[in-house]
This record gives C-alpha cells, sequence and structure tokens, in this order.
C-alpha cells in the first residue's frame, strides 16, 4: 500500500511581480495545510529566491515541501520545474539568471518582487526583472531541469496565453515533458479531441497569485514513501 | 497622425482611448512580449494578437501610441483595466496582423 498525498505545485509569492503583497512565503505554507495539502512548492516566475523560506515555513507545518520555478520559456511557454532540493534549486536559478535578458524590474509597472524570511520580514527586493522570457527554449526546459536532479512541465496547457499549446500550438513528445499541466477552470473535454495529447496525463495546478485563489486540497498522488524523490518520480512516470 | 485619425481612417475599433492625441511614428508586430519589450519605439502602433493583461505593462515600458488587436481580438477583462488605469489606448481591427501592418505603412509613408 501506498501513502496517499494531497498535492499542489504551483503557487506564487510576493517574489513574482504578479504575486499579491499578502503571498508570503510563510503564509502560504499555512493556507496550503490549511487547505489539506500534503505536499507543496513554491514557483514564482524565473526564480526560486523565496524557496528558502517557503520550505522551512511548510516543514515547520508538516507539509512536504519542494523548491520550484515557474520558468518562461524563450517562447513564452510557462514551465513548472521542480527541485530535488534548495542547494540544487539555487544552482538551477543561477542558471536561469544567467539567461535571462538583464533587464531591471521596473515596480511601478510589473509590481514589487520582495524577498522574505520565513517569519514574514522583507529581506530585499529582487531587482532583476523577473517578468519576462529567458533564453532557454521550450525543447531544452525538461532536459535543463533534469540536469539539476528535478522533472519539468508544462503549466496551464489549456490558457490562451504563456501556455504551450497557445504558443507552440501542439505537444511534441520530443520535448521530453513526463506529463502537463492544467488550470482549474480547465474544461474535462478540452483536450480529449485532440490527438497530439492522446496519452498525456495531466495533474491540475492552482496557479494562486492571491490567497483567496489557495483552496480545498483535490488531488493526491500515491506513492511509496513521503519524501521530495517519491513525489518526483512519481512525476516523472507520468503522474503513475 | 495621432491615434484618433489613426483609428478614423483605419476605422478600428476603440476599446479603450484615454490618450487620443497622441502622436504614430512607425509601427512594430510582434506577439511575444519580451521581444516586443526590446524592440518596439515610442510612438510605434503595436500590432498583436495578444490580448492579457502584460499587454499594458509592455506597451507602458515600450511607450508605444496604441495597440491594435487584430484579426478581430478583443481585449479581456483584466487589460481593459489596466489599459484604463494606465492610459494605454487599445483598438482593434479585424483585419490580419499582415493586413493591418500594409495599411499602416501606407498610412505612415
Amino acid at each position: 500500500m501506498g501513502i496517499r498525498l494531497y498535492f499542489d505545485f504551483h503557487f506564487h509569492s510576493c517574489l513574482s511581480p504578479c504575486g499579491d503583497e499578502a503571498m508570503t512565503p510563510a503564509t502560504i505554507a499555512g493556507m496550503c495545510k490549511l487547505s489539506g495539502l500534503d505536499v507543496a512548492a513554491l514557483t514564482d516566475h524565473n526564480t526560486c529566491g523565496n524557496c528558502p523560506a517557503f520550505c522551512q515555513a511548510a516543514e515547520a507545518y508538516g507539509l512536504l515541501a519542494i523548491p520550484g520555478m515557474e520558468l518562461c520559456t524563450l517562447e513564452e511557454v510557462h514551465v513548472v520545474c521542480l527541485l530535488p532540493d534548495l542547494d540544487r534549486a539555487m544552482a538551477f536559478q543561477a542558471e536561469v539568471y544567467r539567461r535571462m535578458e538583464g533587464r531591471t524590474n521596473d515596480p511601478a509597472i510589473f509590481g514589487r518582487q520582495l524577498l522574505m524570511d520565513v517569519d514574514d520580514h522583507v529581506v530585499g527586493e529582487e531587482t532583476a526583472m523577473l517578468s519576462g522570457a529567458t533564453n532557454i527554449g521550450v525543447y531544452e526546459a525538461a532536459a535543463l531541469t533534469e540536469s539539476f536532479g528535478g522533472v519539468a512541465y508544462p503549466a496551464h496547457i489549456d490558457r490562451e496565453s504563456y501556455s504551450l499549446l497557445s504558443n507552440l500550438g501542439l505537444w511534441d513528445p520530443a520535448m521530453g515533458f513526463p506529463l502537463a499541466e492544467v488550470s482549474r477552470r480547465c474544461p474535462p473535454d478540452l483536450l480529449r479531441g485532440r490527438r497530439d495529447l492522446r496519452g498525456v496525463e495531466t495533474i491540475t495546478g492552482t496557479d494562486a497569485h492571491y490567497l483567496h485563489q489557495i483552496v480545498q486540497a483535490e488531488q493526491a498522488m500515491e506513492v511509496p514513501a513521503r519524501s521530495r524523490e517519491a513525489v518526483m518520480a512519481w512525476l516523472r512516470r507520468g503522474g503513475r | 497622425m495621432n491615434v484618433r485619425e489613426l483609428a478614423h481612417v483605419m476605422a478600428l475599433t476603440e476599446f479603450i482611448m484615454p490618450e487620443p492625441e497622441r502622436e504614430v511614428s512607425g509601427g512594430y508586430v510582434g506577439d511575444l512580449l519580451s521581444w516586443v519589450m526590446g524592440r518596439a519605439q515610442t510612438g510605434n502602433v503595436w500590432l498583436t494578437i495578444m490580448s492579457n493583461q502584460n499587454v499594458a505593462a509592455v506597451a507602458l515600458m515600450a511607450e508605444v501610441s496604441c495597440v491594435v488587436l487584430t484579426e478581430g481580438v478583443r481585449p479581456d477583462e483584466a487589460l481593459r483595466q489596466r489599459a484604463e488605469q494606465q492610459n494605454i489606448n487599445i483598438l482593434g481591427t479585424k483585419l490580419s496582423t499582415f493586413d493591418a501592418a500594409a495599411v499602416l505603412k501606407q498610412l505612415l509613408r
């Protein structure tokens, strides 16, 4: 018998320019616990900067926490990237930063990018513009994440912007993604008729940018152990 | 030519037009926002099929004179709100991007 874990791997903190400032890493962790999740990941745009605070807070609440990032590829396709530990998350972040265009964020236009500690203190503001594409192509994203020990899959493929289907038109197995994320609003039959998506498993990501978007946990996985490795292996097997 | 005159001669739909007097100079075509951000010039007419709220942020940053949504695309509610807050002109046309660009090029010669 496996262990049943309720999961959601798509949350934005106040470090994402579009994330609400009430979305502090510790508050998100608390809301995740209240919503009934067992395992959660923080996935800010092109950064893992608030993952240390999130993981520490989540573990204090008894959650299994996974450091993550929502990578924006060259084609402006959003990809959820999950990393096995904080060290490799930070190394992955360094690689992503190296491959951004080097613009500075204008908080008045895009919003502030707050770095927080586990006690909800602002410890800094990220100056690099996180809202925007990297030069990492969508065919490279899965392999790059794997090279840091992680797993990656395209985010909200049912959406009309920043999604693999909207920007590229079709699913190509050569991209190497083990499964896909759909949004909560995705109609159940939307993807069924598509030949390219036959056999592609999907999971739901909340993509919460505001606290009220963190709602009752709905999806669970069955894994042999309550560990990051087991969770990531389940994802790599295509949600099996 | 200003944005109001452009809207008139191209028979554009006026979704949000808080600054009709802005002068139009040249145009830029693109849908990948990061690409547009670094390339569209001040005063350009930006032709795109993207209709999410980040279009307003990029238009503000690039200081384009207006956004023209082509192919009959309409702004979503979030884009309407941001455009109103940030004084961004959002217009629309049923023309394809190619045809709209061709007409614009003629007008701005």
